[in-house]
């Protein structure tokens, strides 16, 4: 008789409330004639804070270390991360609904419950301890993104879609292909287990460092590392601004996530042999990021590459493979999170109906026509250009420090000479903005529903900027990733 | 309250720049009315900062201390000596001034004052900053205020100026940053959380390899030598100082290029001692390159703006020199021309903006007869030229002064050159004010008016001050001496002796 493993539901309830809204909304929608937005929006949240008020008790939680047959793990690093993935989603869901009621006859309800299975699969794959379950939770979020990039179906969108589906499928196929690897090197998939396995030599290190391969191009598809980052610029700019928001802010701190228990926990073993690996994408991610974005008249293109640079930042910080790394990381992530929703939410304010105006050009001038969104653009280019007193700031000390204790001084030096040719295209906006004269008429869009949704992370940047203590703490006893 | 005076004269104007930033729709002159209060309540209150500071003392007074981020080694620190203390109070004294000369600013005002204002902040914190992060926050900060005043309210090619200076300085301050971190990264055991307390950093830089605190050294010394500017990392300056607006200018060199002077006497001299023996006769040659260079180019100028631009490379050549000797005198001398600078080029800077305001030009060639004109603005202008060039009995001469015999005594060479470059500036200087001043008078410039009262009250704490320090030079050194003797005493002991500083200033305080 096959034991049965013991279901112990209550470290997954995020998941499944967050699942079981979705279904609500996919009904709705279904049932509805004509389905509203505020309901959708409001039913969506309701999911979200269940999700969010769900997670908080398993911070303090005295159960097993994994649960669901050893498949779910349940830590603060999960806790932390739900959390913030769960902020991500509110804040896309929030920036969403004023896109849709800009331009009514590209409004499709499905948006909300596809934005929250997308949140489900990200939230499941920080917290999974199998790689099946990590490859599972990967295939929700990717479908979810490929049909919510090509959700308005205009012409780019649905090009757009196409693209991320196909190159997305590729690299799928590469992680389960590195899965397929790592069992035949350690006999199982749990990460616990491969790193058992790999600390007592046991299993086959050759085939072990084939798997981390492959499955560090399927992360590296995901977090737009060079150079698996070519499908990142044209997803991007077509895909719809909230989308792209949540998108880039979401994907990222998941899959990061994710990697940071693979290569920590699975991998711990063979630091060694992953740390140059990680230090080159590292390192051709922060040049290629900054040297291309140079060379963009799309304001989102230009963030696009500049997520591209923000990627090997992060990955700086994680060649240095301990509890620093990783707070760092989670760090980096948490600011990168703030400046990517809230420059994508400016985009999309001032590119009015629809997606007409995303050329740099469409930003001269801004400073007189609308000061507070010029005023919280500013803000947030200087964070991502790591300007003090922001929390990019903060992020990059986090980030180059880890990698300088750990020795790899040349890579911190890569990354600062990469952030000076960043922040040549970061001060192209803010010269368009302050410096030059407005072009053509702008009606500047007063609603309260998308300020509100930009006010939030404006302040977090400048407050986390000045007191990073705020959560230093907490990502403190997130990052320790016990097995 | 009176404990935490620093952080009152640091964050002062960014409150008065909160309040502007927040206050939508205020009338131009509220605006100006409200920096202007701002820029003199710090003022009088950094007075008190002086008032409290124990002359005889060289250690870090008045220090604040309180964490910021505990378990990544961030606290807040602060504190001043006889360096940064008479930094501190150029930069209050320069603020109201420069706000007052922006009165004729038209566009965006509220912004443009906010600007300053943030940008007051951002240099008094770089200057009592004694974390080495606390200074790199403050230090990089800087840049944002400034680059929006030049690309917004600048020239013609303000634009290009002003990346131009950002670009370059940020270029200089990541490898500080590298540094910074390394730094921080060697004074971690291997339980307890780094630090970035330079006092802490001073064993902990002490007990590295000579290669690795050399390289270090260069790290930091980039980011200054960009900031000073020093030979041949100057390029940004002249750009900037033309095309920024006329308080731009005069803060450029009023204090902006004095953090980078600073950054080296505080971080580069404190932490890497030896180092900076071992790279001091490079580091003279490059500033003798400069002070020679930096005259002959403002020699060849036609632009009034650029030439004062390029006497700043050179005199600010002679800062370098002077503290790079490691004498008493060369240290004391470096430190004075330091105030001195800022104050008569500042001086320089705002008579610029004036003559510009009346003229629409810069051309020297275009000018002309102006005293005809305007006898008081010609006059003051003749003044602060005498300043500059060094007269006697008027603030630069002590300074210079000491720079040349402290750097004769290691090297007769760079002595000799140096005094050249002197004769040069009297030549430079003086020819523009010729141009300027004499000669027949453009038509259209027969009419101008003259100075009126706003630019009187801009003008003449300035002007006084310059004859008040030739003077009594005393004022100043009192305090510096013995900071510039601890100075001495860290990089280079054998190098200390009490001749020479002392007798000359008490020589050139009677001789007027």
């Amino acid at each position: 008789m096959i034991p049965t493993p013991k279901l112990e539901f209550v470290p997954i309830l995020p998941e499944l409330f967050l699942c079981g809204v979705a279904i609500v909304g996919l009904l709705y929608e279904a049932v509805a004639p004509r389905s509203e937005r505020l309901w959708h929006l409001a039913l969506a949240m309701a999911g979200l804070i269940a999700a969010a008020l769900a997670t908080f008790p398993l911070w303090h939680w005295a159960g097993e270390r994994t649960v669901m047959g050893q498949m779910v793990s349940v830590d603060r690093f999960s806790v932390v991360s739900r959390l913030l993935l769960l902020g991500i989603a509110a804040t896309g869901l929030l920036l969403g609904t004023h896109y849709f009621s800009r331009s009514g006859d590209t409004y499709r309800g499905e948006f909300y419950p596809l934005v929250l299975f997308a949140t489900a699969g990200m939230t499941l794959i920080t917290a999974a301890a199998d790689l099946i379950l990590v490859f599972l939770a990967l295939e929700i979020l990717s479908l979810s993104l490929y049909v919510l990039t090509g959700i308005t179906g205009r012409r780019t969108s649905n090009e757009a879609a196409m693209k991320y589906f196909l190159l997305g499928a590729f690299s799928s196929a590469f992680f389960l292909f590195g899965v397929a690897w790592a069992y035949g090197a350690a006999g199982t998939t749990r990460i616990t287990a491969i790193a058992n396995t790999l600390a007592g030599q046991t299993g086959n290190q050759g085939l072990a460092l084939l798997a981390f391969v492959f499955l560090a191009i399927g992360f590296g598809f995901k977090v737009s590392a060079v150079p698996f980052h070519q499908w990142t610029p044209d997803v991007y700019q077509g895909a719809p601004t909230p989308v792209t928001a949540f998108m880039s802010a979401a994907t990222k701190v998941a899959a990061f996530l994710a990697l940071i228990r693979v290569l920590d926990v699975a991998f711990q073993p063979l630091t060694w042999d992953w740390t140059p690996v990680i230090w080159a994408l590292a390192a051709a991610s922060v040049i290629v990021g900054s040297v291309l974005a140079i060379a963009q008249s799309d304001i989102k293109r230009m963030l696009a590459y500049s997520s591209i640079a923000h990627a090997g930042f992060i990955l700086t910080g994680l060649t240095s493979a301990n509890q620093t790394g990783i707070r760092a990381a989670m760090f980096y992530l948490v600011s990168y999170a703030l400046m990517t929703l809230g420059s994508f939410g400016v985009v999309m304010l001032v590119s009015a109906r629809g997606e007409e105006r995303t050329s740099l050009t469409s930003y001269a001038g801004l400073s007189k026509r609308s000061p507070l969104l010029a005023g919280l653009m500013t803000l947030f280019i200087l964070s991502l250009a790591g300007i003090p007193p922001t929390v990019g700031f903060v992020a990059k000390v986090g980030v180059f420090t880890a990698a300088i204790r750990a020795g790899h001084t040349p890579l911190a030096l890569i990354g600062v000479v990469s952030s000076v040719v960043a922040a040549f295209f970061y001060l192209r906006v803010i010269v368009l903005m302050y410096m030059q004269e407005p072009q053509g008429a702008f009606e500047e869009d007063r609603s309260l529903l998308p300020r509100v949704a930009i006010a939030i992370p404006a302040i977090l940047t400048l407050a986390l900027g000045v007191f990073p203590g705020l959560i230093v703490g907490i990502l403190e006893r997130a990052s320790i990733l016990r097995w | 309250m009176i404990d935490h005076l620093l952080t009152i004269v640091t964050f002062l104007p960014l409150a008065g720049a909160v309040v502007l930033l927040l206050w939508r729709g205020a009338p131009d002159n509220s605006a100006r009315s409200a920096a202007m209060l701002t820029t003199v309540v710090t003022f009088i209150v950094s007075l008190s900062v002086l008032g409290k500071f124990e002359r005889a003392d060289a250690a870090f007074q008045m220090v604040e201390r309180a964490t910021w981020v505990k378990s990544i080694g961030l606290q807040y620190l602060v504190g001043v000596d006889g360096v940064s203390l008479w930094m501190v109070l150029l930069t209050t004294f320069l603020f109201p001034l420069s706000v007052l000369a922006s009165w004729t600013v038209e566009k965006n005002v509220r912004l443009y004052m906010a600007s300053m204002l943030v940008l007051e902040t951002a240099v008094i914190g770089s200057f009592v900053a004694l974390d080495l992060l606390l200074f790199f926050v403050f230090f990089e900060a800087l840049l944002v205020p400034m680059y929006l005043i030049i690309g917004g309210w600048g020239g013609e090619r303000r634009i290009y100026a002003a990346i131009k200076f950002f670009l370059y300085t940020m270029a200089g301050s990541a490898f500080l940053l590298v540094g910074i971190l390394f730094l921080f990264s060697r004074s971690a055991g291997p339980v307890g959380h780094g630090t970035f307390d330079i006092q802490q950093l001073m064993s902990v830089a002490g007990s590295l390899p000579a290669s690795t605190a050399r390289w270090l050294f260069l790290a930091f010394f980039v980011a200054f030598a960009v900031k000073v500017p020093l030979f041949p990392l100057h390029t940004w300056l002249p750009e900037a100082h033309t095309e920024a607006p006329t308080a731009g200018s005069v803060l450029l060199a009023g204090v902006l290029l004095k953090v980078g002077a600073y950054g080296l006497i505080r971080f580069n001299l404190l932490l890497f001692p030896e180092a900076s023996k071992y790279f001091a006769p490079a580091v003279s040659i490059l500033a003798v390159i400069g002070i020679i260079y930096g005259a002959v180019v403002a020699l060849i100028q036609t632009d009034i703006k650029r030439l004062v631009a390029y006497s700043s490379v050179s005199h600010l050549g002679f800062v370098v020199l002077g503290i790079f000797a490691f004498t008493n005198q060369g240290v004391t001398g470096g430190i004075l021309q330091m105030v001195n600078h800022g104050l008569s080029t500042g001086a320089l800077f705002l008579l610029v903006g004036m003559v510009y305001e009346r003229t629409h030009t810069r051309d020297l060639g275009r000018m002309g007869g102006l005293a005809v004109v305007m006898p008081w603005l010609t006059g003051a202008f003749l003044f602060a030229v005498f300043s500059s060039v060094g007269l006697p009995g008027l603030n630069n001469f002590v300074g210079e002064f000491l720079v040349i015999l402290g750097s004769f005594a290691v090297n007769r060479w760079f002595g000799a050159l140096a005094a050249v470059a002197v004769v040069l500036a009297a030549i430079y200087l003086l020819w523009s004010y010729q141009r300027m001043a004499y000669g027949p008078i453009h038509e259209e410039h027969s009419g101008l008016p003259d100075v009126n009262l706003r630019e009187v009250l801009v003008l003449a704490p300035v002007l006084s001050l310059l004859l008040v320090f030739g003077v009594f030079p005393k004022l100043l050194t009192d305090r510096i001496d013995p900071t510039a003797k601890a100075v001495v005493a860290h990089v280079s002991p054998d190098h200390l002796t009490d001749v020479g500083a002392g007798a000359v200033i008490q020589a050139n305080g009677a001789a007027p």
